[in-house]
């Protein structure tokens, strides 16, 4: 234990500005081209850390749904078995949220969670980087999420899609301003949605820096520790229920495109 | 955090001087575009590799076992339906056996009583037959006894007829002796 604090007060040594202690929580953000210095010039086509991190989600998703499934046993393997409860746990979800109808939209939420989830996980390694903690990455899915949802609603229901934001239920008078809430609250969605995920992410890693950075100073090294195991933990629940969480919002964004009459 | 006086050259959200963060990097929109473009890369991988590979691979996998799992009750069913079946047809097949133990053993004792009974019908008619041939000889034998006893004593008489000096009239003698014999 002493001498991990001794080679970690040393290690950051290199940051600190004149022997004080520096914490850099949000450096591990920071989006570099793979082959070069944080700060480089990114164009659209590098391959960064981003490209590697994304690619490697894609990987796991290949690893446990391509490899894992190919034996197409009818007494699963280890993997397939976690295969199909992943399929059955989202398929389910897709059905008792959003309805039967909404099956054939499975493989589009489906995608969705596999990328987040796998994204979440693998951001959990050390000295990883974390693509759903950058708000590009999450407002392109949130907002995605919201405009094809949007499209959807009024392709399904023409105009009478409106009627989602008029609360027939409630009294006459107060419809006009419960239609402006229901509209505000739609249009805040994608914001929440997309925030939501990245604030998550984000927080908890940052967190995670921030004990790491106590854990230079000798007196305090055990403490830190043990927070950065209890933070850990607390990020694996995080990086799961992220993930459903998302996925479970946009089968219910999806089920007010598709039945928009309260 | 960050240093103000930093020229920002390089782009405004990394520090050149120790390549540190400014600010929150997360939000950096220098990029957005090559985070955007990787995104959707990295999505429709997963959507290419889902729709055309893993999906439908367990999906029918989930499917095949369901079918599996239905067929295998169904087949359970329709073999303890016919343990049921093979236990009704054993029962009824000894049943039957039973009645046709029965039935033969009956049949078997009415066999032998009738065999015995003709057996025993037959006995008597002989039996009878030669009881009744018996009788005959001994009539026949009676007969031709008291036949001999009638001639002989018609001999007799008339030789004692004759012996005494008497004229033997043979009629009167064996008419004499007739009436004798047929009084015994």
């Amino acid at each position: 234990m002493a001498d991990t604090g001794v080679a970690a007060v040393e290690g950051v040594e290199v940051h600190s500005e004149e022997g004080s202690l520096v914490f850099h929580p949000m450096d591990q953000f920071i989006v570099k081209p793979l082959f070069g210095e944080a700060g480089d010039p990114v164009g659209m086509l590098t391959l960064t850390n981003a490209t590697l991190w994304m690619a490697l989600a894609v990987l796991a998703v290949i690893a446990l749904f391509v490899l894992g499934t190919r034996g197409r046993a009818i007494v699963p393997s280890r993997s397939q078995s976690v295969a199909e409860l992943f399929y059955g746990f989202i398929y389910k979800m897709v059905e008792d949220v959003t309805g039967k109808d909404a099956i054939r939209y499975f493989p589009y939420i489906f995608t969705l969670f596999l990328f987040i989830f796998f994204a979440n996980f693998l951001a959990l390694i050390p000295a990883s980087f974390s693509p759903t903690s950058q708000i590009a990455v999450t407002a392109v899915l949130g907002f995605g999420v919201f405009i094809a949802v949007t499209v959807l609603g009024f392709v399904k229901n023409g105009a009478s899609f409106l009627g989602l934001f008029w609360v027939s239920a409630a009294p006459l008078a107060l419809r006009p301003i419960l239609a402006l809430i229901e509209l505000i609250s739609y249009f805040v969605r994608p914001v929440s949605h997309s925030i939501r995920l990245a604030g998550n992410i984000m927080a908890g890693h940052a967190v995670l820096k921030v004990f790491a950075g106590f854990a230079a100073i000798g007196a305090v090294a055990p403490l830190a520790i043990f927070g950065i195991v209890g933070i850990f933990a607390l990020e694996v629940l995080v990086a799961a229920i992220q993930a459903y969480v998302f996925t479970i919002l946009t089968c219910v964004y999806l089920k007010d495109a598709l039945h928009p009459h309260h | 955090m960050a240093d103000p006086v930093v020229p920002l050259e390089a782009g405004a959200c990394v520090n050149p001087i120790d390549g540190s963060a400014i600010g929150m990097p997360q939000l950096c929109a220098d990029w957005y575009l090559n985070q955007i473009f990787w995104l959707l890369v990295a999505l429709a991988a997963i959507y290419f590799v889902l729709t055309r590979i893993a999906l439908p691979r367990v999906g029918a996998v989930l499917a095949e076992r369901a079918g599996t799992i239905s067929n295998d009750i169904a087949a359970a069913e329709d073999l303890k339906r016919q343990a049921t079946e093979a236990e009704a047809a054993y029962d009824k097949a000894l049943a039957d056996a039973r009645a046709e133990a029965q039935r033969i053993s009956e049949e078997a004792r009415a066999a032998i009583r009738s065999d015995l009974d003709k057996a025993i019908a037959e006995a008597d008619a002989q039996i009878a037959e030669k009881t009744a041939e018996s009788e005959a000889q001994i009539g026949e034998i009676r007969a031709s006894a008291a036949q001999s006893v009638a001639e002989v004593a018609r001999d007799v008489a008339g030789e004692i007829v004759r012996a005494l000096g008497g004229k033997s009239d043979q009629a009167a003698i064996d008419a004499a002796v007739d009436t004798r014999v047929k009084g015994n």
